[in-house]
């Protein structure tokens, strides 16, 4: 069961046990417009909560993206490195950036559910 | 705050169609104007490659220069006061590009100045339009009648099918040459055209009565060949054609020899030319070009794929050691799927292929001195 939360920033987390599966919202995306380039965290690296985490790049600018909570990196989409128009594509789901293991789970708390997220960008 | 500077935001005559084109405005040089349509920035900037995309270009500054003798050579003679440039060889009917240089040698402006005949017409840039105009005022009043002709929008069409599109309203503009210009009537309305632009491509600069903007601005996009395009990729395209922005790549603190312009200075300006000299900072500026420039404008690729962008150190090694130079302009060209930038480096590792290094988020990212422009230029001389 996993539950999916958002962050002020446009950052969402797929939380599924103690590992959490982040990425850009689609209202990011569109936001940013046509996305050319990413760079991910390395494996291993030990985040911390609101710590620029990722890098993604329009034609026009780049803009950070944050840790929403503190964790090890565990994964990173590979896939994004040959394809970065998949985040336009696929934001919320094929264009995830990385999975970290949660470090305490207590930080959660101060992410947005779906209806919060919606009133937030509205 | 936000809402008072936007409330102060000027609008050009094509406001109201970008907006009911669905351009997302932003505030550049004053002036609410269209980043960007539906399409994004990836697409009219391959479009305005493979077909034609129009610009709104009205925030520009559209100056007349009246010589006051009647004799366009007075005026022509006065504004080689004030531009390292041969302007009394413009002919009439075709245009030249030009800038304005200050005492120190360094760029106040960059512009294109054309020869209408009974007068010169000048298109600078709009951050500097009314610097520029009082700079003509407080030199050039002797000589001449000094107009900023603020009731005209200035609309490019740009891309290889610029010619057949404006060809249908024009019938005159197919056999203009590159920087041919002159007054032509474009489907009953008196405009000034010029076959010149800021991409790299063949296409046309069209400046037009404000009133008359919109009406001929819509002709143009009813040919389904024709995409409104927006600045970020009128910023991609002329990165990407090798030109100069002004106020990052060239200002008042660099010569025309070091932002690599020497073509645009003619032989009769230069040392032992008929006019050599007689404009502002030609001490430095000569000096330049007879003895070198201790630094010089290159083009930037990298070796990976991240673009590497404006304000970037550039350093000889991949650590340590001081910055040798700077980027001025660069990011992604959608036309190389490529990083390009482009940049100041001591002339002495400006040469072509020369391998260097960007800074970029605290690493150092391989990049080589590579040829201008980097996409090829399509003009029809």
């Amino acid at each position: 069961m996993t539950t999916t939360l958002y962050t002020s920033d446009h950052e969402w987390l797929a939380i599924d046990g103690d590992t959490a599966t982040v990425g850009i919202t689609d209202y990011a995306q569109q936001q940013l417009g046509d996305v050319v380039f990413v760079e991910l965290p390395k494996i291993g690296r030990s985040l911390k909560k609101a710590e620029a985490a990722a890098v993604v790049e329009s034609v026009k600018a780049a803009s950070d993206v944050y840790a929403p909570i503190s964790g090890d990196v565990i994964e990173t989409n590979e896939a994004l490195a040959a394809e970065p128009a998949l985040v336009n594509s696929d934001a919320q789901g094929a264009a995830w950036f990385f999975k970290i293991k949660i470090a305490d789970k207590s930080e959660l708390g101060g992410l947005m559910d779906e209806a919060a997220y919606k009133a937030h960008t509205a | 705050m936000l809402a008072h500077n936007q409330d102060s935001l000027k609008r050009t005559p094509l406001y109201s169609l970008h907006v009911s084109l669905g351009g997302k405005m932003v505030p550049f040089a004053g002036y609410d104007m269209p980043v960007q349509y539906p399409a994004g920035v990836l697409k009219e900037h391959l479009h305005a490659r493979a077909a034609a995309g129009l610009f709104d270009v009205s925030h520009m500054g559209q100056i007349a220069l009246r010589p006051k003798s009647g004799k366009l050579a007075d005026a022509a003679r006065a504004l080689e006061r004030l531009v390292p440039q041969d302007i009394v060889a413009i002919a009439e009917g075709r245009q030249r590009y030009a800038q304005f240089t200050n005492a120190d040698g360094g760029i106040l402006d960059d512009l294109m100045v054309a020869n209408f005949g009974d007068h010169l017409f000048l298109v600078v840039n709009a951050a500097c339009k009314d610097a520029d105009e009082a700079h003509l005022r407080a030199n050039l009043s002797g000589e001449c009648i000094i107009e900023q002709l603020a009731d005209r929008a200035l609309i490019a069409l740009q891309g290889p099918k610029a010619e057949a599109v404006l060809g249908k309203l024009c019938a005159e503009a197919p056999a203009m040459k590159f920087m041919d210009a002159g007054p032509h009537e474009i489907a009953g309305i008196k405009c000034f055209v010029s076959r010149s632009g800021y991409t790299g491509e063949d296409g046309f600069e069209i400046s037009v009565p404000a009133g008359d903007a919109e009406r001929l601005a819509r002709m143009l996009l009813d040919n389904p060949d024709v995409l409104p395009i927006g600045l970020g990729a009128r910023d991609s395209l002329r990165l990407e054609a090798g030109l100069c922005l002004y106020g990052h790549d060239i200002d008042t603190a660099t010569t025309p020899v070091e932002a690599a312009l020497e073509w645009s200075v003619q032989k009769s300006r230069r040392s032992g030319g008929a006019r050599a000299g007689g404009f502002p900072g030609a001490e430095t500026i000569l000096a330049h070009f007879d003895g070198g420039a201790s630094r010089r404008r290159v083009g930037l690729r990298a070796e990976g794929r991240a673009p590497v962008r404006e304000g970037a150190l550039l350093f000889a090694d991949s650590a340590g050691g001081e910055p040798i130079g700077k980027v001025t302009s660069g990011g992604f060209g959608p036309s190389l799927s490529a990083p390009v930038a482009m940049g100041y480096v001591p002339t002495n590792l400006s040469a072509l292929g020369t391998k260097l290094f960007a800074e970029v988020r605290g690493q150092r990212l391989a990049v080589q001195v590579a040829a201008m422009p980097f996409v090829k230029n399509t003009y029809k001389r």
